[in-house]
This record gives C-alpha cells, structure tokens and sequence, in this order.
C-alpha cells in the first residue's frame, strides 16, 4: 500500500495551524472542483485532496496520521502499526460520493462515515437512489441504441467501510438525449434488505468529441471546407449530416465564418435541434505552372485590396 | 467486475417527462427537504408553478440541485455563495458558446 503524504498533497506544513489547514483546502478545491476546474487531472487531484482535508481538519484524525511518522522510505510498502487505532476515538466525516484510497480505508474506515450530515434523508420503505455519470459517443443520442455502461457504483460493506465496485449495465440509450440530462434507470439504485423497492439509477449523460460535429446544447455544428469559386459563385456541394448526406445550397457571394443552417437536423430532441454549417474557404496551392498561371490571372483580373478596411 | 447483465436496460431522458416536487428533490438528492427550500429562497433553484398547493420544478433542477451540494459540500461556500457561482458558471457557459461562434 501507497504511504499517502497529506500535508505535501495540501501543501501545508506539518505544525499548519486549523486555519491555514482549512486555507489550503479551499484554495485546492476551487482549482480542482471537477465542476468548475479547466485542469486535466482535476477529479483525481479533487479526490486526493478531499482525502488529505478529510484527515487533517479532525484533530482526532491527525493526531492519529501523525503517529506515523513521515511515512517509509520513497516507494516503501505502507502497513499500519499493529496497535493502531486504539485509544483514538474518531467522529463522523463528511458523507462522500466516491471512495477513498485503500490507505485512508486501512487507517479509519468503518469509523469515518457513521453520520451523513444534511445528507442521507430518511424515506422509510424505499431504497437509496443512485447516481453516475457517463461519456457516451454522440451516435448514441443521434440515433439511438444500446450502449454498455461501465459504472462505479460507491458500496458500504457489513463493517461500513466504503469502496466502490464496477457495474456494467447494457442500456437502452434515448435517442434524443443531450448532454447534461439524466436517463433513469427505474429500480436500479440501492436495494433495502427485506420488502421494499429499490430506488432508481440516475446516469448524467456527457458527449465525448465528435470528430466532425460540434455539440452545443441540441444544436450540432459542422466545418465545412468550400473553394474560393464555391464561396463567390454559389454551389451545390455535399455535405454529411446525422441523417445522411445532403446536397447544401452555397449562396453567391458567400464568405467564410459564414453560418448555413438546415432546420431541425440536429439532436433529435423534442424540440429537434438545428444543424448549423459554418463555411471556411479552402485555398488549392500554387504548386505548379497551371495553378500560378490561374492564381496571376486572377490577381490580374481583379481590382482586390483584402486590407482596404485597415487604412492601408 | 461483478453484476454483469446482459439484457438491455430502457432508459428514458429524466427531463423530459418530469415535474418534481420538494420531496422528489429530497428524495434523489438524498437531502433533508428544507434544504430544497432554501435553494429556492436563495434563487439556485426556480419554481415553475406555483398556483398550487405544492411547489413544482422542471426536470433540469435535478443537475441544478446536485451542482449546487457538491459546490456547497466539496467548496465549503455558502448557499449566497453557492448562487452565485452557478450563475457565474452558466455566464462563462454563454460566453464560450459565443467565442466559438466566432472563432
């Protein structure tokens, strides 16, 4: 097992007063609040973090921590004193969603989750309801069908220690669905022992990027390379949508940034979003006699100052 | 891995057909349901009807409840705090989707 070094992970010194202690956790969580963070490692970093607070804010907590020591040598495999635990009492945390790291369970699991705080509202005669989040392809939503969720379901064990496990579930996904919303999932969250009916399973749906199509709420939006002659003359090209390809009008005089917009061909939501197209204009290379040749002709042709707006 | 299933579970999209009450919040939330009511009177959440007896929320106050207690559990903030930040969050959001549209 890992030695975990708490007040590296928090950046604290090891005599930090409550107060800087609670300083650096704050500072910590805003930068890697999973909801709020830009950070590439930020659940990771969010959870360890929460671990270290966890430990560090209760005197009981770190009183025991620091009867460890510093923890092996780098690399050193950790194992808890044979002793531990005894003579230190240890009061409820804060109820969490996801599990702690096997060192946290080995030194206070089973004692550090009897009291739930506001959370944990009482509805007698039916199980909990769970939650998870998933990233689904956007196919799934555009047309529909079954996908093969892997989730981490958060368990509390006969000796109340949390871990969590993995649950596949093969689900039906809604056609339709945008990111942000919920598919439920009736009578799949926790079970109570005995009579009564389990509560249900919500899964929080995210996309992962697509690689034509950019998602915004139920609107998809596509790059849609034209050439110069395309963009000024007007043409029709071809172009793929959820549905199919198309053939999409280009107007004379068209201009890149420019946005086309096909009613109604986006997620398939009640209402249905819209499929936008936003043109770029394509230069082919002067990379041979012809293409120079056209490239002068055209330079020659055309009384054409790109910069005339710029007063130069 | 355990608990593998094979047969294909139907989902349905929770926002669409659901209008919740206090306690259905409560209840999915896993909060006491007086906290519901302090995220309305705090403005994190919206009633949409509220001619009867009974307050109602869209289906989109379930990720607009949970948001909000994982920000007030995980960031320590409090609930002013807690709105505030979320409608930080959806302005950032729109001025996102306006860059790209742009760009």
């Amino acid at each position: 097992m890992e030695f975990k070094d708490y007040y590296k992970v928090m950046g604290v010194a090891r005599d930090a007063t409550e107060a800087q202690i609670k300083q650096a956790y704050r500072k910590l969580a805003r930068k890697y609040h999973p909801d709020v963070s830009k950070e590439k490692d930020a659940e990771a970093r969010f959870k360890e973090v929460g671990e270290a607070y966890e430990v560090l804010k209760s005197p009981d907590k770190r009183a025991a921590y620091d009867q460890l020591g510093q923890g092996p040598a780098p690399g050193g495999e950790f194992k808890p004193p044979p002793d531990w635990g005894t003579g230190f009492e240890f009061s409820g945390g804060g109820a969490r969603d996801s599990a702690y790291s096997d060192f946290f369970e080995s030194l206070f699991g089973g004692q550090a989750r009897e009291s739930g705080g506001r959370r944990g509202a009482f509805h007698p005669g039916r199980g909990e309801d769970h939650h998870a989040k998933v990233l689904l392809d956007l196919d799934a939503t555009l047309h529909g069908g079954t996908r093969q969720l892997s989730l981490r379901v958060p368990e509390i064990d006969a000796e109340g220690r949390l871990s969590s496990k993995e649950r596949v579930l093969n689900v039906q996904v809604p056609k339709g669905i945008l990111a942000g919303q919920h598919i439920r999932l009736a009578g799949q969250g926790a079970r109570l022992p005995g009579e009564g009916s389990p509560g249900d399973l919500y899964i929080e749906v995210e996309f992962q990027p697509h690689s034509l199509y950019r998602v915004d709420g139920r609107d998809l939006y596509l790059d849609l390379p034209v050439a110069p002659w395309e963009a000024a003359l007007g043409a029709i090209v071809k172009t793929p949508t959820p549905t199919g390809t198309v053939e999409l009008k280009i107007p004379p005089g068209s201009h890149a940034g420019g946005k086309l917009r096909l009613k109604g061909r986006g997620i398939p939501a009640s209402p249905p979003g819209d499929f936008y197209v936003v043109l770029q204009i394509a230069l082919p290379a002067a990379d041979n006699a012809g293409a120079k040749a056209a490239y002068e002709a055209l330079a020659s042709a055309l009384p054409f100052n790109p910069r005339a707006n710029l007063g130069v | 891995m355990t608990a593998s299933r094979t047969e294909a579970l139907p989902g349905d999209i929770f926002e669409e057909s659901a209008v919740l009450t206090v306690r259905d919040l409560s209840r999915i939330c896993a909060v006491d349901e007086r906290h519901i009511v302090e995220f309305v009177e705090e403005g994190v959440l919206q009633v949409i009807e509220i001619n009867t007896t009974e307050w109602r929320f869209s289906g989109d106050a379930l990720r607009r409840a949970r948001l909000a207690l994982r920000l007030e559990r995980d960031l320590e903030i409090n609930l002013a705090g807690v709105a505030l930040a979320l409608d930080l969050m959806e302005e950032l959001r729109q001025l996102r989707r306006e860059l790209e549209a742009r760009r």
